[in-house]
């Protein structure tokens, strides 16, 4: 990046971080609720662009660490009274963990299709772990817990409104997208993208090419399963349906609408799928199946725009 | 030991017996959409996601036809010719501009087609489940149980359907087409056969093989918009632990699979017998990450 790119850059993140921290403040309170469950679907979208976008391997299995984040924090709120969201966190984190630890150990032996098929067969594993275990994991209809408080337990706590909610989310949605972005550009993400561009190269130099594709599983693993707690924190329940790969599809279309290998392409996916979704709802009533015109929209994209919608600035997103 | 002996003697043999049948009809249901879902991955390497949504299309098909017209056997044959063309069409639109790219975006255009068929189905047809009637509505008895003889049929003509698969692959101009496409796209063509044809018409026999089984198994559970996606996956399973673009080691496979999880049903609900196939599956790919079903590669 030369100094111009780098002032443009930050500029414009600077722009958008400051109109995401305003928005819930001139938005009615439907919209900002939106706002904030794109920034958390978005944050799912960017942890699987680790695997598709820099590491070259298409992940169906994300709904596993995104709901074994889920159960992870409704686990935590349940157990300990009151609800402490550090704990949530620190439980939805591990839970995510440990189901990426295992899934990466076996997927990564695989390749390709092979890997899709496989990560998306373990998501289906924990679905029906998660469906037909009711005593723990309340089955079908799920668990629905209250809402922490923000803050450090003990010390200093209060409630979440909706402005503190979606600051909250932002703060830790910008700082993955930090965090990320500058993993991605470390030796250690410059190997990830060498095993996308050629694998038997890469191993060839003498890169533990495995070794490697555990970590950045685990990696995206761990990504996912915060966008969980989120999603848990906000909407106060965990539910079966969001360990299904629906979600894991779901996460695989924002990154190819919003452009795979740019970390911000998969959020604007997110944005433009769920604003998508809500503009055909409004026009054609709650009925209509709105996924016929956006599966249309999305094959579409695929045949003409493969980069995706921020496809034309990935190489200078990435400088 | 005594708890070895207990197992014995209170082994449920009637419900083995019952179960195993159970597992070789589910199983030839499954060799038939995973033979369809093998032989489009075999020739072109796509993942076809939208087979289960082929499948479930086959057997709403299947309940209009046989609503209008009142034959089974009209409508099997129907259904198959009908998602035959609309799996030709489907590769023609969605698969066709996508030769020569990543295998990875066939996954994903297969799964936009699987989810435009799925939403379609109910927002056409409704959540309620359709039922197709039985062809043969008689029963003969297996101990305790009345076994409806449509379940032997359907195993039949499945196994017929494969069985004349196989023969076309073997034999049939067409198929000898099918084949050396499979072994060398490059080469087929330069001996002059029209591979994009032969893409198109693999993924229509594909298309209707599963077209077909939905039509077979629908007078067994009801024909709803989610039943694709179990059977998907169980396919998925199947080819990946039969060995990707085997067809006898998916058939294998198939039976196998489906027999265990027959088996687990007796002792636990049949929706956690579906972890069997699953573990199945995790330990094929990490001892025999090419395929259970096929000869050790040299």
């Amino acid at each position: 990046m030369t100094k111009r790119d780098k002032i443009i850059y930050w500029t414009g993140f600077g722009v958008i971080v400051a109109l995401l921290i305003v928005a819930p403040l001139v938005l009615p309170p439907y919209w900002s609720r939106f706002v904030t469950e794109i920034l958390i679907w978005g944050l799912l979208a960017m942890s699987s662009d680790v695997l598709i976008g820099y590491t070259g391997m298409v992940s169906f299995g994300h709904s596993a660490f995104f709901g074994l984040g889920m159960y992870g924090a409704a686990a935590a709120l349940l157990m300990v009274s009151p609800p402490n969201l550090i704990l949530a966190l620190a439980f939805g984190l591990i839970g995510a963990a440990a189901v990426s630890a295992f899934v990466a150990y076996f997927s990564t032996r695989l390749r390709d299709i092979y890997f899709a098929i496989t990560t998306l067969i373990f998501s289906q594993i924990f679905y029906v772990i998660i469906f037909t275990w009711t005593e723990v994991t309340g089955g079908e209809n799920g668990l629905s817990f209250r809402r922490p408080a923000f803050g450090i337990p003990g010390i200093w706590t209060t409630p979440f409104t909706a402005e503190t909610l979606h600051w909250f989310v932002l703060a830790l949605v910008v700082g993955s997208y930090l965090l990320l972005r500058r993993i991605m550009h470390s030796p250690f993400g410059m190997v990830l993208q060498s095993i996308r561009e050629n694998e038997p190269r890469t191993r060839a130099i003498g890169y533990p090419v495995e070794r490697y594709k555990i970590v950045a599983v685990m990696l995206s693993g761990l990504f996912a399963g915060l966008a969980g707690v989120l999603y848990a924190v906000q909407n106060r329940f965990a539910a079966p349906d969001f360990v299904f790969f629906l979600i894991s599809g779901e996460a695989v279309i924002f990154n190819v609408m919003g452009g795979i290998g740019t970390l911000v392409g998969p959020i604007v996916g997110a944005a433009t799928f769920l604003l998508l979704r809500e503009g055909l709802g409004r026009l054609f009533g709650e009925q209509f199946p709105y996924l016929i015109p956006l599966g249309f929209i999305f094959i579409a994209i695929i045949i003409f725009l493969p980069q995706g919608l921020l496809g034309f600035m990935r190489r200078w997103l990435n400088k | 030991m005594a708890s070895v002996l207990t197992f014995f003697t209170e082994f449920p043999f009637e419900l083995f017996v019952i179960q195993t049948l159970n597992g070789i009809v589910t199983g030839m249901i499954l060799a038939l959409i995973a033979s369809g879902l093998t032989l489009i991955f075999g020739i072109m390497d796509v993942v076809n996601f939208a087979h289960g949504e082929l499948f479930m299309l086959g057997a709403y098909m299947g309940v209009i036809v046989l609503s209008t017209t009142g034959s089974f056997w009209l409508a099997l044959i129907l259904a198959t010719l009908i998602v035959a063309l609309f799996g030709a069409a489907m590769q023609i639109v969605t698969l066709r501009p996508l030769v020569g790219r990543d295998p990875l975006t066939t996954i994903l255009a297969t799964f936009g087609v699987s989810l435009i068929l799925q939403n379609y189905a109910l927002w056409q047809f409704g959540p309620v489940a359709r039922k197709i009637n039985e062809p043969y509505t008689g029963h003969f008895n297996l101990f305790y149980l009345e076994y409806p003889w449509y379940r032997l049929v359907i195993a039949g003509l499945s196994a017929a359907l494969i069985g004349g698969f196989w023969l076309f692959l073997k034999h049939g101009k067409f198929g000898i087409w099918i084949r050396a496409t499979m072994q060398d796209r490059v080469m087929a063509q330069a001996m002059g056969i029209p591979v994009p044809l032969v893409h198109t018409a693999a993924f229509a026999i594909g298309a209707g093989m599963a077209a077909a089984s939905g039509v077979l198994f629908g007078p067994l559970v009801g024909v709803n918009h989610t039943m694709g996606l179990d059977w998907v996956l169980k396919a998925f399973i199947v080819v990946v632990v039969g060995g990707m673009g085997n067809l006898g080691g998916s058939i294998a496979a198939a039976i196998f699979i489906s027999l265990l999880e027959s088996y687990a049903a007796i002792w636990v609900s049949p929706a956690q017998a579906v972890i069997v196939s699953f573990i199945v599956l995790i330990f094929t790919l990490l001892f025999r990450p090419t395929g259970l079903f096929v000869p050790t590669p040299k």
